[in-house]
């Protein structure tokens, strides 16, 4: 046995066995405890001076009520649902938005290239907070864009955009764009022009040397993209609490609600075991296209 | 985990005493003269460390986990009474707190509410929760003769309906809203039962469409922009509001007014949690802070009331003087307080206010 071999493989899985199912683990016990007035704010706790005894204790307390409960309340899943559509949505319109961009960048002269990347990557250089913020000062009533288009004359009364999933919409593909554009860019600019010139040559309309050729060999980076727009998309809690609504319903705020208005550790435990679940689903779709991809490349 | 924390917070107390003695105080951000930590470090030769939190659930999610590390925490009322219960904080030794005798007994009368013989905390200072208005505005949508000083205002669709034209903002916190609204019907406002409680909702999921936003915080920024021109929220952000439009002279003219119906009095209390690492020194800023001319120069600059009788002689004209943040006897006899609901109650609320606000 090689050693070094050994320690090669073993580093990721030590890594996902200390910051990923360690602390899963810690959440998903809490998810099993019940509420309780003390430090910390549920029991049971586990007391390795009873010996076997507290163990058996200890595990007998467990049990998945909290999850019940979630099945219960229509809030929850409705929260779930909510954040689902909201996700799907966004990552529609930044995909819409992306695509042209990163062709754009992919088809500009090499020399531009590189500046065109860095204008990009630009904006992660402010605090991501900041640039949350900064939406509320362009979409407010008194608000930049509103009295732009008022001064224009376009529009006689303020759009209401603030507080609302408009707004909601609107950071979240403002924030994600670079995650999407930059996957697909990078998949473009491997692409072989001479393809597309083949296309044409053999009877091909340039839209459907697009449809036919550019598209389908740029798909794994639209893949790519979409996933790292919508797995943090689903679970975005600060976009929706500073642009957000009343009728803004995520399932990140709702988790917040639990954990900060309810002081309900468990429950707010379970919700993100829930969460945490229906992610899952798309990261192991995500993983199989990877995986796809490298056998077709090699 | 219990042993380990124990003998990392001894390791940490250790390092503590062999460097320079340390307090470290955790209060609500722009809550402070930040000259009085300078002259407390001058007076006392402690090293102070000064942090900020913008929530009370902030700060009791970090109580509840335990080994917070700070000396001096400063919940309001209601999260104390819930954190004494879950044993976060130690019994105040009084002979190191000489400057005791300066409290007013008004506010400590209605603290032993939350802090029973107030053996736990002693009041930083204090507010009531009304209502902001962008005055001119108001008077454009509703006519020279808008209730601005009654809960009508707020809780009666009609006048809502209209203001929702120039936005209005709730506090997202169904502990102060739920007993607003049960004022507004006459109910006792610091009503247990579930079934008095419920009363509230009626009347709140009428008025919630026409209610722009329920946040807790950003009300502060939009009445002084005149995004909006009404905000139901704390006495002293709606006082900032009105400082900050004032400063930037931007034509919007901000009031704050407590209902006539009567507000909740909030109270935000020094305490000491179970765990401090340097419980001497707590004592010893909590003292501090209690000097008459400490108290007033924090309240000068904050524009909130204190709890200190001794120091209303040395505070500026525009504080004592202002009835919005020292009511009259009159005013100050309609304010009422509200004690915790239990945890069941509590979901239920949460629940409750969840379905206000979203309709879910």
């Amino acid at each position: 046995m090689n050693w070094r071999r050994v320690l090669l493989i073993a580093t990721p899985y030590l890594w996902l066995f200390f910051f990923f199912l360690v602390p899963f683990a810690i959440v998903f016990k809490i998810a099993l405890s019940d509420y309780a007035l003390s430090i910390p704010p549920y029991t049971p706790q586990l007391d390795l001076s009873q010996g076997w005894q507290g163990l058996v204790e200890f595990f007998g307390a467990l049990d998945f009520e909290n999850f019940a409960f979630l099945a219960q309340d229509p809030l929850y899943y409705t929260a779930y649902l909510s954040s689902l559509k909201i996700a799907t949505i966004s990552t529609a319109i930044t995909l819409l938005v992306g695509y042209p961009i990163a062709y754009g960048m992919a088809r500009a002269p090499e020399e531009w290239r590189p500046t065109l990347m860095m204008l990009v990557i630009l904006p992660f250089w402010t605090s991501f907070l900041i640039r949350v913020y900064s939406w509320i000062g362009i979409l407010s009533t008194e608000g930049f864009l509103n009295q732009t288009l008022m001064w224009l004359g376009l529009i006689d009364e303020p759009l209401a955009i603030m507080n609302t999933n408009k707004a909601v919409y609107i950071g979240i593909v403002y924030t994600y764009l670079p995650f999407m554009i930059l996957p697909i860019y990078s998949a473009l600019e491997k692409l072989d022009t001479s393809l597309i010139e083949a296309a044409e040559d053999l009877g091909c309309s340039r839209l459907s040397a697009f449809w036919l050729v550019t598209f389908p060999l740029s798909r794994p980076g639209v893949i790519a993209g979409c996933f790292l727009v919508f797995i943090p998309a689903i679970g975005e809690f600060v976009i929706p609490s500073i642009l957000g609504g009343n009728e803004t319903l995520m399932i990140g705020k709702t988790l917040y609600e639990e954990f900060f208005a309810n002081r309900d550790w468990p429950v707010a435990s379970a919700v993100a075991v829930v969460l945490l679940a229906i992610l899952i689903v798309p990261i192991i779709l995500f993983q199989r296209n990877e995986q796809k991809q490298r056998e077709a490349d090699q | 985990m219990r042993t380990l924390g124990m003998t990392m917070a001894a390791c940490l107390a250790a390092a503590s005493i062999a460097g320079a003695e340390e307090v470290h105080v955790y209060n609500w951000s722009d809550y402070i003269d930040e000259s009085l930590l300078e002259k407390f470090e001058k007076e006392t030769g402690i090293d102070l460390i000064y942090d900020v939190f913008d929530s009370n659930e902030l700060l009791e999610t970090k109580l509840l986990a335990g080994n917070s590390g700070y000396d001096v925490v400063v919940p309001t009322g209601t999260f104390l009474q819930r954190q004494i219960q879950a044993g976060v904080f130690q019994k105040l030794d009084k002979s190191k707190l000489p400057n005791i005798v300066h409290m007013w007994d008004v506010v400590m009368e209605r603290t032993a509410k939350y802090d029973p013989g107030n053996e736990y905390s002693v009041n930083y200072m204090w507010g009531t929760t009304g209502i902001g208005v962008n005055i001119n505005k108001v008077k454009e949508v509703l006519g020279e003769d808008a209730p601005v000083d009654s809960l009508a205002l707020v809780f009666d669709p009609a006048n809502m309906e209209k203001l929702s034209q120039c936005g209005v903002h709730f506090l997202d916190a169904p502990t102060e809203m739920i007993p607003a609204a049960l004022k507004y019907l006459g109910e006792d406002p610091d009503a247990q039962d579930w079934e008095t409680i419920q009363k509230a909702e009626p009347v709140l999921t009428a008025v919630a469409p026409f209610v722009q936003k329920f946040h807790s915080s950003e009300y502060i920024n939009a009445l002084a922009n005149g995004d909006i021109c009404v905000a139901f929220g704390w006495s002293g952000d709606i006082l900032q509001a009105r400082d900050r439009a004032a400063e930037a002279d931007n034509g919007v003219e901000i009031e704050y007014h407590i209902p006539k119906e009567g507000a909740l009095m909030w109270f935000d209390q020094m305490a000491i949690p179970a765990d401090a690492p340097n419980p001497d020194g707590a004592h010893k800023f909590i003292n501090f802070m209690m000097d008459p001319e400490n108290a007033a120069a924090a309240s000068n600059y904050v524009y909130y009331a204190n709890g200190n009788k001794t120091s209303q002689q040395y505070l500026n004209e525009d504080v004592i003087g202002d009835p919005a943040i020292y009511p009259d006897e009159e005013t100050l006899q309609n304010l009422y307080t509200v004690s915790p609901w239990d945890s069941k109650t509590n979901r239920l609320a949460t629940r409750m206010w969840t379905k206000i606000k979203s309709g879910t």
